[in-house]
Formats: C-alpha cells, structure tokens, sequence
C-alpha cells in the first residue's frame, strides 16, 4: 500500500495531476448546475467517445473503395466475428450522438445559458453540431449501398443549384467527373481524418470554455443576466454553493451516461446494423432511396416546398437559419433566463422541432413519391369490380395497367400522390373526369396521348362507379340527375366527343 | 510560469541582435517554406475544379437494332474517364428514345429535380422519380412534381450503324451531362 501511495506521489510530482484535476475535474460548479436537466452534453461526449473507438474497429476492415466497400461491409456482418455488433454500435451510437446533441442544444437555448458570458461556448457548440450532422453525411455515404449512392446524387444537386460556383463545387465534392472512386475517398477522409480531428479540437475548446466562464447556473425567474454584475454574482454563487464536479456533482451525468451507452448496446444487440442496402450499381434502377433519420426533414422540405423557392432556400434560406443559430447570443445577451419568463424562446424551440419532426414523418411516409409497383403489385379490393359491366371492368384493368395507381389509391392501397379515388364520382362528374384524364391538371400528367379514346370511355365509366353504394355521384346540374339515366347519358356525353 | 526571473521585459525598440536577426530570418524561412508546401496541397485538392472541363467523349452504347422504333429502352454505358477501382459506379445507365424517322433522344438517369433515378413506365410513357415525385412526358419534358426543367439530354451521333452519345460528368444544372 505504502509502495502503491510512494509511486502515486512519484508520478504526481512529475506530471502535477493534483493540480490538473483541481483545474479541471475537479473545478467548482453551483450546486444548483448538478441536475437531471445538465447531462446530455456529457452523454454526447461518451457517444463520440463510443464512435471513435467503434470507428478505428470498423476501419481494420472497411476498404473505401467503390470495388470493394460493399462486399467488405457484407464481410462485417456475417464473417467478421462480432463486426455486425461493431456496426450496429457505430450506427445506433451515431443517431444517439445526433439525438442526445439536440436536446443538448435545446436545454442549452431554453436554458438562456448562451448569453454572457458564454456567447463562444455557445458558437463552438453549433460548429460541432454541423461538424457532426457532416460525420453523420459522411458516414451515410461509406455505408456504400445505393441509399448511399442516391443520397450523395442529392447532396451533390443540391449544390450544383448555387448560382456561379455551382459546377465547381461539384468537381470538388466528386473529386473527379461521377460520383466514383474519388468521391468515395474523399468522403473517407472527412469521416475519419478531417471531421473528428476537427471535432476534437472544437470540444477541446467548447470544454476549455465551460471552465474558464464556468457552467451555466440552473436558471432561476426574475434573475437576469446583467452584464456588468453577472460575473460577481456567479463567483458568489460559487463561493456560496460550489461543489466539485468530480466528484460531488458527476453523479447523475455517471448514471445517465451509463443508461445512454447500455441502450447503444441494447438498440445495436437487439436492432443489428442498417444496411448495407443494395451495392451502389447505378444501373439498379430499382431503388427507393431514403436518406438516413437525421436528412429526413430535409430531404422532405424539398419534395413540399414550392419549386419556385427551392433556390432562394438552398442560397438564402439554410445559409441564414445556420447564421441565424450562431447569432443566438448577441441578439439576447442579456436579461431573463429561466423559460418560463421567455415565452418567445419557448415557442421558437417548439415551433422549430415540431417542423423538423413533422418533415421527418412525412419523409419516412414520402406520401409525395408515385409507389412504383403499386400498379403491378396492389391488388384490387373485390367489392370495387363486383358486379361491374364488361366496359367498366375493362376501366378497372385500364386504371391498373396504365400505372394510375402509381399515384391513387383505391381504399388506401397505391401511391398518395394523387387523391384517394375510393369515391372518386363523388367529387367530379363524367365531363369532369374525362378533362382530368385527357388534359391532367394540378399535379397530374396528361394521358390525352396516351389513350384511345374507348379506353377513356371505358377509365371514366368505371370510376362513375367509385362512391358509397348510398351516395348519388356528382352530377352536371344541366343533366337530369337520374341515378339510372345518369350513367347512360354520361357515357352517351362522352361517346360524342 | 515560475519564469519572473529569467524574463526582462524587453526594450521598447529592441535593437537588432543575433538573436532576434535569427528569429526573423526564422520566420521567414518557416513562410517561404510553408507557402512551397501550401501550393502544391491545395494544387492537389483543387485539380478537380481545374481538370474537369477536358471530361467529355463520345460513348458508343448499342447498335442501332436495339432501339425499336417507338419505343423507350435503357441503355448503360462505362464511364470513359474511371480509375481501375471504380467498380459498378462507373456503370452509367440512361433512357435512350428512339423517334419517328431516325431521331433519338438519350436522356440521362438523373431527375433534373436533385438527381435521383428516373424509371421508364411503358405503358403510362412515363418517367417517374421515386425521391420527390417528379414526373416526365416520354419526350423529357416536365409532367408533374418539383423539376425545374426537363431531363438531361445526351447529344448524340449515329457512326457505323451505332448509336453514340457524348457523356462523361455528372449533368447538373450548369453543365447539362
């Protein structure tokens, strides 16, 4: 024991532990600050702990080349002994890392721990949060499956519509002339070298920060922050009701980190790894690519918003939202911190997820994207073609076979593109859907090309018989509205033409 | 730290000494040095800007017999410009239409929206995006959904009874294919 204490001396005189810990372990935090709402920074930190280790695993094996990414990716699920687990790990550890930094980020804003005097604690934190959302792109991308492959098309169009530098930012993202080889090596070394070196430094920085203008006291209403009186007002804090971090007030981070990493490992045991979906063989067209959770929102913004503002938002709008972030400080520096007396943050935070959240939903869905088997695949439900005439029936199979269902539904099953056309006679009359069908209109294509005119007949009469057996479909106010007269003069109209 | 005793605080104009010669003649030899290293590096980053205007060929991609009249057939093509670990991405498919008379019209695989896949359907004669919903007429031109201009078109020439078309780069807005 005596010998143990002697070297434990020995060392610390060489290399001053003692006063390495007490500048920064064992630094003095308010009392207040060691609480369940102050862990999710030191949770993010053990997440990008857990990647690195998980990331020098995989990269014993990975080979970042287009040849031989995916058969090495394979490799790691099925033969490499545990390298399903490692993946699986790597992944679940990145969407916890991403997730935890979030909430992190929206305690941190509602918390009012951004104003003075930790405006730079605050700035360093955004670079290291669009530092990781980069690491996540990335590593989406070595996971070199056609997800992959389609998700780097998008990322690369998306740039390609800045005006001016455009096709040069292009050639620098590519490497070369199509995403390839290059591109792929590129991408390895921001994932593995560029990124986490940056990040590295960055939490050096962000942690140096929470030292020297010490962690941000649990905010109390109607104490706001003055500027030329915070600072004496903290120290005093402090004096009143300091603590050591380590080891007096670690203990709910210690106990939240160990629950964050046991659901990693319980996600990744029970869950296993994503992918890889599918080699990145651009010649299989058969793909439905889906960004990884964390683009979902943003991969939905652009199938939702307008066209016409699809460049203001990708020149203006993400450019100022991301300025937008880092100005938080300086334009409240000051005043009330406790949520509760700033109404404004607070719905700020909650408008803003509530998007994001929403966006992600619905790209999860993509209700907007044609399902492109559903005209082959989904069958028809019975009671729409029982007791149907040969010409309706024909319509049934027309509305089959010319794909309609890519977009409509029949009793919720095909594409959501376009409306539902379970009761479809309802909303238009024969006239109606004989324009919609020949000229398209709203989101519609035209099919006038495309359709002789008894396939038509045959496409209109079988959808006057989509309404409930108890509803009369929607009638021309010109035409006498006999439910038995109706169909014969409607197909009678229609003939004419 | 505990270095009060070596440092003197320096004079307010320090004469030039061998010293502080030394370590000017330091720093600009650390400059020279590091602009010599800097060139080369961002030389090396940025030859992907420089070089990719020469990125175009003619492509053969099929005789003339495999594209009926009428109809939409997907062809595919190796990239002329890979690097021998490229692999199946350098595997380029595109929708090649053949029209009345002799006329084609090769389109490229990317929706003009942002890039993804666009799938012929024969029998609507439509292209349909599975990404954002984007949906084309069978002459390239925008049916429905987000695109802001129709597909990208291949130029094309016919040499020996073969079609060729002239590709190599990703299309995007600025340098159509």
């Amino acid at each position: 024991m005596d010998a143990l204490r002697n070297i434990g001396r020995w060392l610390d005189e060489r290399l001053h532990l003692t006063q390495l810990y007490q500048a920064s372990a064992g630094h003095a935090i308010p009392r207040s600050s060691a609480s369940w709402s102050y862990v999710f920074g030191s949770a993010t930190l053990i997440c990008f702990v857990l990647q690195i280790v998980t990331g020098i695993c995989l990269a014993l094996v990975y080979v970042p080349s287009p040849n031989e990414a995916y058969a090495s990716l394979e490799y790691l699920n099925y033969q490499q002994t545990l390298g399903w687990f490692l993946r699986a790990v790597h992944d679940w550890g990145s969407l916890f890392m991403v997730g935890l930094m979030t909430v992190h980020m929206i305690q941190v804003f509602l918390f009012g721990a951004y104003k003075f005097p930790r405006e730079l604690t605050w700035i360093v934190g955004c670079v290291l949060f669009l530092l990781t959302l980069g690491a996540a792109f990335s590593g989406q991308i070595l996971r070199f499956d056609q997800d992959a492959y389609w998700g780097l098309q998008i990322g690369i169009s998306i740039a390609a519509r800045i005006p001016g530098i455009g096709a040069e930012l292009v050639s620098l993202i590519q490497g070369g002339p199509i995403v390839g080889s290059e591109t792929l090596s590129r991408f390895f070394a921001l994932h593995v070298f560029v990124i986490p070196g940056l990040l590295i430094a960055l939490i050096a920085v962000h942690l140096r920060l929470v030292l020297t203008r010490g962690i941000n006291e649990y905010p109390v209403a109607g104490r706001g922050v003055d500027p030329e009186t915070y600072e004496a007002e903290y120290e005093e804090l402090i004096e009143r009701t300091g603590i050591r971090f380590v080891p007096d007030g670690i203990d709910k981070d210690l106990v939240f980190g160990a629950a964050v990493l046991l659901a990693i490992v319980g996600c990744a045991a029970v869950i296993g790894p994503a992918g890889p979906n599918g080699p990145a063989d651009p010649t299989l067209l058969n793909t439905v690519p889906r960004p990884d959770f964390y683009f979902l929102s943003l991969f939905a913004a652009f199938a939702l918003m307008p066209p016409y503002l699809e460049d203001f938002v990708i020149v203006v709008v993400l450019p100022l939202a991301v300025l937008l972030l880092f100005a938080v400080p300086f334009l409240s520096p000051r005043g009330e911190k406790h949520p509760r007396r700033r109404p404004g943050a607070v719905i700020a935070a909650v408008l803003a997820m509530t998007t994001l959240c929403v966006l992600a939903w619905e790209g999860l869905d993509s209700p907007w994207s044609p399902q492109m088997d559903a005209w082959s695949g989904e069958p028809v439900p019975p009671h729409f073609v029982e007791g149907r005439s040969a010409l309706e029936l024909q319509g049934a199979l027309l509305l089959q076979s010319k794909q309609c269902r890519n977009c409509h539904a029949l009793s919720d099953e095909g594409g959501h593109r376009g409306p539902d056309l379970s009761d479809v006679a309802l909303r238009l009359t024969a006239d109606q859907l004989v324009r919609q069908v020949l000229q398209g209109g709203g989101n519609m294509p035209a099919y006038g090309k495309n359709l002789a005119p008894a396939e038509v007949d045959a496409l209109v009469a079988f959808m006057r018989t989509l309404h409930p057996a108890n509803a009369l479909p929607a009638h021309d106010p010109a035409v006498p509205a006999m439910p038995g007269g109706l169909r014969a003069a409607t197909t009678a109209q229609s003939r004419a033409r | 730290m505990a270095d009060h005793e070596h440092a003197a605080l320096p004079p307010a104009v320090p004469p030039t000494t061998r010293r502080s010669f030394l370590f000017r003649l330091g720093i600009a030899l650390n400059v020279i040095a590091a602009s010599l290293l800097a060139v080369p590096v961002l030389g090396y980053i940025a030859s992907a800007i420089f070089e990719r205007k020469a990125r175009q060929a003619w492509i053969p991609l099929g005789d003339l017999e495999q594209f009926p009249v009428h109809e939409t057939r997907l062809a595919s093509y190796r990239n002329p410009f890979t690097t021998p670990w490229d692999g199946v991405t350098a595997d380029i498919p595109c929708w090649v239409r053949r029209k009345e008379g002799g006329a084609f019209q090769v389109f490229a695989i990317n929706c003009a929206h942002l890039g993804c896949p666009v799938r012929w359907f024969a029998e609507s004669r439509l292209f349909m995006c599975p990404c954002h919903g984007g949906v084309y007429y069978e002459d390239g031109s925008v049916a429905s959904g987000p695109p802001p201009r129709g597909l990208y078109e291949y130029e094309y020439r016919i040499k020996n009874r073969r079609l060729e078309v002239r590709g190599g780069q990703t299309p995007t807005p600025s340098e159509p294919v």
